[in-house]
């Protein structure tokens, strides 16, 4: 039996941007709490960082007089087609799962950054310390074993929700419905459509203007990209020459590889 | 709360207003949105800054902070002018109907018995027209102009949506469209509830406030029905717990200090029990007698006798008018009336109103303890110069100052047992998941080895007041740590001849035959054993009660005053809904706030008020029986309904060499302090993860005071009052909206707390900016709505 296809749902409607999910994040991962960066926001950081998988955004807006404060929870989108994986060049360095969860292996990234110009969002971050790309894995680990990830274990609002992504298609057309029949006639669902729908899917109120919530509108993989493993596939193919490239290029790029769990923040 | 946390899911509208469940209760929310999901609730969130709970709500209401009251009379004028109370509930379970003597009156924003020159009322006037037999007078058609429903038409006839309008700063459309959907719950079949925390509390108006929004569920029936109430969101995991046994300024149980003119149990006991007002009031408490005489019985055991009045000699006895809350007694360690200070579980420096003021309060002291976790700027008061930089100015340097200071490593809330009460009122029993690091040790422990050891010095030295230290029962297992178990099992209470546990307060007893050391909590521990300690997941009635999950205080009583959720005859308002009902022999459900096997005709439904039914008119509060709209203490505007009496005439204002008052010429901005999702109080601030998710001390400004000024988001920013200055970066947003009021603009600063000059992130203390002026009845400090100036640095 193939193995079902986990995804996370979003429902921006009752984010209360706690942050509880950013916590739960760094504790999971055993990221070291740092500082965070005033950006005249609530925001904890202005963005992802190597060591901040899950940053809620907070985006202020006024029209017609009247403020939002929409918050929305911002990390990988575990693409059904994903950009990163597409333009990686080192084998094993990015996975997609039979869950269809992307997982990043470090220990064959060789820290090249093409999956951050492949990410339709955005999302990659590369570590100047360990000179490795980082990013959310929907806790592989805590999905295999039986676990829910610690982002949606924590949320206490239920706006985050795991499951089979049929299932949550379901919940997030009814929520959707919900929705409007509660006056906000621009509801809808944001599933990635250039990539071919994400294992993370949000619920908006306003879905024809995702920019309003940081989302892009229109997320594609750059035509680089697609080109590199698209008609030109044979050169990723090539795969044990461009494994053997790749380590050289890091070797002669950031020297002979060291295993330093405390680097790894 | 009168209801709960998971009550909140049976409501059909969420008022959140003088708090930020969003942001500062973010886990109990998810009731909120359960509510709004499953019952199409809709949230109405009033607050002068667009908040995360405003980001969630279907409508958002600004309002120019320290008008509350304004609004909320707005919204009881606007139920009763447009017909929409729900009039057979305020006949049945409230005082509408009871007679006001004729000497009453409200006229240029005072009510009788104002002497202007003592500054104080006379109460004589607040009374209610009695009977022969002593009982008050009524008008079942509430036709009289002087019953008191009438009296509060007339009374609030006066705050018109427009009045609204020019007091609060919103427009009357906004207010009328909020009005709309809070007073649609004002009939059988809907129900509304209202959420506040500090944001009402924190006014030298505050009880009133509260007043007023009880008097608005009453109006509109929503008092003891699942998913109504008024609710207090109470801020430390414990707080509850402490007003509950008496922190403050009780006894246990919510019995009163005695006081000089007390100097008899009996004339404690006359001044304390209230006689019943109607003939069908059950008067509950009319059984303090009970209540005090266990209380002393669980304090000094076999030497209370009924000989001695039980020991209340040994009690100590405020002055006759001697107000002993936060402000007052700061103020006289201000004056070098006191010599030594114990601070447990608290950081007064931080917390209190005028910080200068505290730090200088603290240096007259001979000596200090400080029993915490952290070394908190209370226990570094000393240093304050040095570390609080340039926002003390007026302050000594470390060498001048003689205080004596001792800090004890206290276990912190995971390093020790006991119970929790949440605002719920549910006691939960915990276990320790840690012991204490190094030589840290449980307050209890630290407690009763001072005990121990000034017993020992009055043992071996005497002196003044010995007698009450001595014959202190005190008889746990091991003197210097007693178990949780057996200092909560005192508190239930026991029966003096067998020693058992009394099953709850109904078994107290006035003639020294039972112990309980506080009241409210007699039930938690019974022969069954330790009930806070349940876990059960049992929902019987489907509203969420879990009446196997811990224990609720009082009698395990998940809603407060169900027995008004039934008309007269004891039917449901809504049968769809209801916490108890009547079998034709009992109430069933939920534990009756009624005796559980009287017909419903027999008492009134509020059985712990003489009256026998709630009150819209009281004259238990200092400034009045009804609420009215006063502006705080510093105010950029006059009050427009009576200039002449502009902010509450009984307000303490403190006046030491440290107080002072500004104006808006000179402060023309009105300030308000709060807090954020991220931290907790000011403790966090110490702990790795908090500091990463707010790292920096800010100030949100409206964009059109930062434009105004040349700031930009970022800036550095300069905010004084007349105490004291903060400084910090800009955050520069247009959810903190300009208001017009009375013509002119106003903004508001937010600040928020949880800086200071120690910890692992540091920033000013907004307590710096913050007035010593007070709330009459309950001593709260006015931090929403005093005055600031800004400047860009």
């Amino acid at each position: 039996m193939p193995a079902t296809t986990v995804a996370k749902l979003i429902d921006t409607s009752l984010c209360i941007g706690c942050k509880a999910c950013e916590v739960a994040c760094q504790e999971w991962n055993e990221q070291e709490f740092t500082l965070g960066v005033f950006n005249n926001t609530y925001q904890t950081l202005p963005d992802l960082a190597p060591n901040f998988w899950n940053l809620i955004k907070f985006n202020e807006q006024v029209e017609d007089g009247a403020n939002s404060w929409l918050m929305a929870k911002y990390q990988c989108m575990h693409c059904a087609d994903p950009g990163c994986l597409k333009a990686c060049p080192a084998p094993g360095a990015i996975v997609q799962l039979p869950n269809g969860i992307v997982d990043f292996r470090q220990e064959n990234c060789i820290g090249c950054g093409y999956c951050i110009t492949g990410c339709p969002f955005d999302v990659p971050r590369l570590s100047p310390t360990t000179k490795k790309v980082y990013k959310c894995s929907l806790c592989s680990d805590r999905v295999g074993a039986g676990m829910t990830p610690a982002c949606i274990r924590t949320c206490p609002t239920n706006c985050l929700t795991f499951g089979s992504r049929t299932d949550l298609v379901e919940l997030a057309a009814q929520r959707t419905e919900e929705l409007k029949a509660d006056g906000f006639q621009d509801a809808g669902v944001y599933d990635g459509p250039g990539v071919g729908g994400t294992n993370v899917l949000y619920v908006l109120k306003h879905a024809s203007a995702p920019e309003k919530y940081g989302l892009p509108k229109d997320p594609r993989i750059p035509w680089t990209v697609s080109l590199w493993k698209g008609p030109l596939k044979w050169v990723a193919n090539a795969a044990f020459l461009g494994t053997a490239v790749g380590a050289l290029l890091h070797y002669l790029k950031f020297g002979p590889k060291e295993t330093h769990d405390d680097e790894v923040h | 709360m009168t209801n709960g946390w998971c009550d909140i899911a049976n409501t059909d509208v969420v008022l959140v207003m003088g708090g930020n469940p969003a942001e500062n209760h973010p886990v109990g929310f998810r009731f909120v949105m359960e509510a709004k999901r499953k019952r199409k609730a809709k949230l109405i969130c009033v607050d002068p800054r667009f908040n995360r709970t405003a980001a969630v709500s279907d409508t958002y209401v600004p309002l120019r902070a320290g008008t509350d009251i304004a609004f909320l009379g707005g919204l009881i004028h606007y139920a009763i002018s447009n017909d929409l109370c729900h009039m057979d509930y305020v006949r049945v379970h409230t005082n509408a109907s009871f007679l006001l003597r004729e000497d009453f009156h409200f006229s240029e924003g005072h009510f009788s018995g104002w002497d202007a020159e003592k500054k104080a009322y006379d109460k004589t006037s607040w009374q209610y027209e009695l009977d022969g037999a002593g009982y008050a007078k009524v008008d079942e058609t509430l036709e009289n102009p002087r019953c008191v429903y009438r009296a509060m038409k007339d009374h609030y006839s006066r705050y018109t949506p427009e009045k609204v309008a020019e007091i609060c700063g919103c427009t009357a459309d906004e207010f009328k469209k909020a009005a709309a959907v809070i007073c649609s719950t004002g009939r059988a079949g809907r129900v509304g509830t209202i959420l506040y925390a500090l944001g009402w509390t924190h006014h030298s108006h505050s009880v009133q406030l509260i007043h007023t929004a009880a008097m608005l569920q009453l109006l509109l029936g929503n008092i003891g029905l699942p998913g109504g109430g008024v609710n207090a969101q109470r801020g430390h995991a414990n707080i509850q717990g402490s007003t509950d046994m008496g922190a403050w300024n009780m006894l246990p149980g919510y019995l009163r200090l005695p006081r000089a003119q007390w100097q008899t149990f009996d004339s404690y006991l006359k001044a304390t029990t209230p006689k019943p007002l109607r003939p069908n009031a059950m008067n509950y408490w009319g059984n303090t007698p009970k209540f005090a005489t266990s209380l002393l019985k669980a304090y000094y055991g076999a030497a209370a006798k009924k000989e001695n009045d039980f020991g209340y000699a040994w009690l100590p006895k405020l002055g006759e008018t001697e107000n002993q809350s936060w402000g007052f007694f700061f103020d006289r360690m201000h004056r070098k009336e006191m010599h030594g200070f114990i601070s447990f579980g608290m950081n007064p420096v931080a917390n209190g109103p005028n910080t200068e003021k505290m730090l200088e309060a603290l240096a007259n002291l001979d000596w200090l303890v400080v029993v915490e976790n952290f070394e908190t700027e209370t226990a570094a008061f000393w240093n304050a110069k040095q570390l609080g930089e340039k926002f003390y100015p007026r302050y000594v340097d470390a060498k001048s100052i003689q205080t004596e200071v001792i800090l004890l490593p206290a276990a912190c809330f995971a390093e020790k047992d006991g119970s929790f009460v949440n605002s719920s009122r549910w006691l939960q029993w915990k276990r320790a998941a840690v012991p204490p690091p190094g030589l840290a040790k449980p307050d209890h422990e630290i407690i009763a080895r001072i005990f121990m050891a000034v017993r020992a010095l009055y043992e071996k030295e005497g002196g003044a007041g010995k007698e009450p230290l001595m014959t202190m029962q005190w008889n746990y297992e091991q003197p210097l740590m007693p178990s949780l178990e057996e200092v909560a099992r005192e508190v239930n209470g026991k029966d003096a001849a067998t020693g058992q546990q009394v099953p709850g307060f109904a078994a107290l007893k006035d003639d020294g035959s039972t112990s309980c050391g506080n009241w409210v909590y007699s039930g938690s521990w019974t022969e069954a054993g330790n009930l806070m300690a349940r876990r059960g997941q049992e929902d019987p009635t489907g509203l969420g009660l879990f009446p196997n999950y811990a224990w609720s205080w009082p009698a395990n009583r998940r809603i407060l005053y169900n027995r008004a959720s039934n008309d007269a005859d004891g039917k449901p308002w809504d049968p769809t809904h209801a916490t108890i009902r009547w079998n034709g022999t009992k109430w069933t459900g939920d534990t009756p706030d009624y005796k559980a096997d009287a017909e419903p005709h027999q008492y009134g439904a509020f059985i712990m008020l003489p009256e026998g039914v709630a009150k819209f008119f009281t004259s238990d509060l200092a400034e009045g029986p009804f609420p009215e709209h006063y502006e705080p203490m510093e105010s950029p505007v006059k009050n427009a309904l009576h200039p002449n009496a502009s902010a509450n005439p009984v307000a303490p204002v403190m006046k030491s060499s440290a107080d002072s008052m500004g104006t808006p010429d000179k402060f023309p901005y009105v300030a308000i302090t709060y807090r954020l999702t991220e931290h907790f109080h000011y403790w966090t601030k110490h702990v790795a993860s908090g500091s990463e998710l707010q790292s920096n001390f800010f100030v949100e400004l409206p964009e059109g005071l930062a434009k105004e000024k040349g700031i930009k988001g970022g800036d550095v920013v300069r905010v004084s009052s007349a105490r004291g200055s903060v400084e910090g970066p800009a955050l520069v947003t247009p959810r903190m909206q300009p208001l017009k009021v009375a013509g002119k603009t106003v903004y508001h600063v937010g600040i928020p707390i949880h800086w200071g000059y120690v910890g692992r992130v540091r920033g000013p203390l907004v307590n710096n900016l913050t007035p010593s002026v007070f709330d009459p009845n309950s001593g709260t400090p006015e931090y929403k709505g005093f005055l600031v100036n800004v400047e860009k640095v």
